[in-house]
């Protein structure tokens, strides 16, 4: 150990410990906005809803109704930080700390390897993201697979609960089968799937010949097999709760009112489970934006394609370069931190990963209706 | 009555058509995992002509160093475990202690934890790698390439969700118990430790479900923490390693697909009501 190096030690130690004062900025702001959202906008209605790990936003919806006002001082402080400490002290060095961190990297040359002498380039990285048009491309076409993702998703899961609901037989084992895929990791899946595609669907011959793996469009839509056989299951719960909750005695009413299964479908089961579809199209939203390994392994972010026109028009570009398929923002941020090593460009894609997915999450909670619905 | 029986056959028949799509991907991994390379190639929708293959494939599997399949699948199973049971308890632990004391403080780290549930894994992923490193460095205590630091990664990351759930549970605990326990002479941890957790049993199940099926997939977080191709590996590492390595060698692949998928559906066959139930509810009370 010389002195630079005890030198270098301390100035990473320094850097740590600057983000402390950041992280008790952090939390006011984050009780500000709540205060601001939750007391002063917020509405008169309550909501109880399932939650699943891609699901922030219902915290927010607990917050609005849970503010504490009136305080009792602490009793027995020490078992209550003894207590507290191992989960806040692994949630703080693994997440808080590298998030401040990581907003501290945006700001600058970050490259991986001169942690010693960063320079500050302040909103460089973000002014270089507005005008880049693949980052828009990967935006837009995040959007975009999200969207057709939650209208596949949803009709598929919405008919399976349909379908479960009936009573046919070995209902639970269809139930459970239609489930199972989503136990398994969506790396795995990509490397099935990839088979299926390019060997197994393509030797039916016909117009089976072609690997919809092949073109970029195409690609996008195989994704979205993919993905609808992954989740259809497990959002069909969703919907099979909300299923089940309808009051029987307005089936047996509307049944004696001479109602055919249609009629009920549209005045009955629709308008009851329109709840339910707000939870799961949100759901499907977020881990649509979240879409990573199962896109790596299926096609390493899809087969070149050309950029698409109208992106191409927006940024006045004449000859539209190549791009990744599938490259949604996720996949993107990784590429570009680990395939073109522009550590803190990748950190400022993430930054802007975030607010999104922030935007998102408040955006449901206001849009939530509230209702409790028993699983 | 007729339209009913009708109608429920119909049903009956579409539900098997369905079944029979949505198993058709594991089928034709099964099918194909009892072939050699060559058969594949020529044609991999025929059924295998002898099921020796599938063993021989396996065996292979079992003994590759690619994929490493046993050190993987104990590793994943290590990993996992031990971030459950942590997170579990200091979990509980901390949601317990945030319920029971009323204070500005208590709300404060409540909310603190919940904030974190919006953070996306994709935001704290570069400097994650970069604060190991500087962890290292400043306690010598290598977080990279070893279990510790992706158990406390996954610590860091479930806890969260954790004590939201366990928050909402405990609310709607009455103290009574609790305040008896203490008269009966329990100390603060004896309370939580004899009283609580055993009362916390459902909930639990619900978190071990959620954050167990997500841990043992999670295939971004060990791949930045410990990286492909190590000494220590989790099985989705050792797939995306031997897939990696091996392009196109597909009767590897499938098999080694086939193997890493095969533990989570034997469990699911053993106690596919308790993770349905865990991973669809988890409703707050």
């Amino acid at each position: 150990m010389d002195d630079n190096k005890v030198r270098i030690i301390l100035i990473r130690l320094w850097r740590i410990l600057v983000t402390i004062p950041i992280v008790v900025i952090y939390i006011p702001i984050v009780g500000l906005i709540n205060l601001v959202w939750y007391r002063l906008l917020r509405r008169p209605n309550k909501v109880v809803w399932t939650i699943s790990p891609d699901t922030s936003s219902l915290t927010l919806a607990y917050l609005r109704d849970h503010w504490v006002g009136d305080s009792n001082t602490a009793q027995n402080n020490k078992v209550f930080l003894g207590f507290v400490f191992p989960a806040l002290g692994a949630f703080i060095l693994m997440v808080i700390i590298p998030f401040i961190m990581g907003i501290y990297y945006s700001f600058t040359d970050w490259t991986g390897l001169n942690n010693d002498n960063l320079q500050m380039v302040w909103f460089d990285h973000y002014r270089t993201l507005l005008t880049d048009v693949k980052f828009f491309y990967s935006f837009s076409r995040t959007v975009i697979y999200s969207i057709l993702n939650i209208v596949f998703i949803n009709l598929v899961a919405f008919g399976l609960a349909l379908l479960v609901t009936q009573k046919i037989k070995l209902r639970n084992l269809y139930r459970a089968g239609f489930f199972m895929p989503n136990l398994i990791g969506g790396l795995v899946l990509g490397y099935i799937w990839q088979f299926i595609f390019n060997r197994a669907i393509v030797a039916f011959g016909g117009i089976f010949a072609k690997s919809l793996l092949v073109d970029g469009n195409s690609a996008l839509f195989a994704l979205i097999i993919v993905v609808t056989w992954q989740y259809a299951g497990y959002i069909m719960m969703i919907y099979i709760a909300a299923i089940q909750n309808i009051p029987q005695d307005l089936i047996e009413a509307s049944k004696i009112d001479g109602a055919s299964a249609m009629q009920r479908l549209q005045t009955i089961t629709f308008p009851l489970v329109a709840q339910a579809f707000t939870v799961a199209m949100f759901l499907t939203l977020v881990t649509s934006f979240k879409q990573f390994d199962t896109v790596v392994s299926l096609s390493d972010a899809g087969p070149a394609m050309l950029l698409p026109q109208w992106i191409a028009d927006i940024y006045g570009i004449r000859i539209a370069p190549a791009v990744d398929s599938l490259n949604f923002i996720a996949v993107d941020i990784y590429k570009e931190a680990f395939s073109n090593y522009n550590m803190a460009l990748g950190q400022a894609k993430a930054i802007i990963f975030f607010i999104i997915l922030l935007v998102i999450s408040l955006v449901q909670v206001n849009y939530n209706k509230k209702r409790e619905v028993e699983l | 009555m007729t339209d009913e029986k009708r109608n429920t056959l119909i049903y009956s028949v579409i539900g098997f058509i369905l079944m029979i799509a949505f198993f058709f991907p594991f089928f034709i991994v099964l099918i194909n995992s009892a072939k050699d390379s060559f058969t594949i190639t020529q044609d991999p929708l025929s059924l295998p002509t002898d099921m020796g293959q599938l063993f021989e494939n396996i065996k292979i599997i079992v003994q590759h160093d690619g994929i490493k399949y046993f050190s993987s699948f104990f590793n994943s199973l290590l990993i996992t475990t031990l971030s459950l049971i942590t997170i579990g308890i200091s979990s509980a632990m901390a949601a317990w202690v945030l319920v029971r004391t009323k204070s500005k403080l208590s709300y404060i780290i409540f909310l603190f934890f919940l904030s974190g549930m919006v953070i996306p894994f994709q935001v704290v992923m570069l400097p994650l790698v970069s604060l190991l490193e500087i962890l290292r460095e400043i306690t010598t205590i290598p977080f990279k390439d070893t279990y510790w630091g992706v158990i406390l990664a996954y610590i860091g990351f479930g806890a969260p969700l954790s004590v939201f759930l366990f928050h909402g549970f405990i609310k709607s605990i009455p103290t009574d118990i609790e305040e008896a326990a203490i008269i009966d002479g329990c100390s603060k941890s004896q309370v939580f430790f004899r009283v609580v957790l055993p009362i916390l049993k459902p909930i639990f199940v619900t978190m071990l479900v959620l954050n167990g099926m997500w841990i043992w997939n999670d295939y971004l977080l060990p791949s930045l923490v410990i990286g492909i191709g190590g000494d220590v590996q989790t099985l989705p590492l050792a797939v995306a390693n031997l897939a990696g390595t091996y392009v196109k060698q597909w009767d590897l692949i499938l098999t080694s697909v086939l193997m890493a998928a095969l533990p989570v559906i034997i469990l699911f066959l053993f106690a596919q009501k308790h993770i349905i139930k865990g991973m669809t509810s988890g409703a707050i009370k």
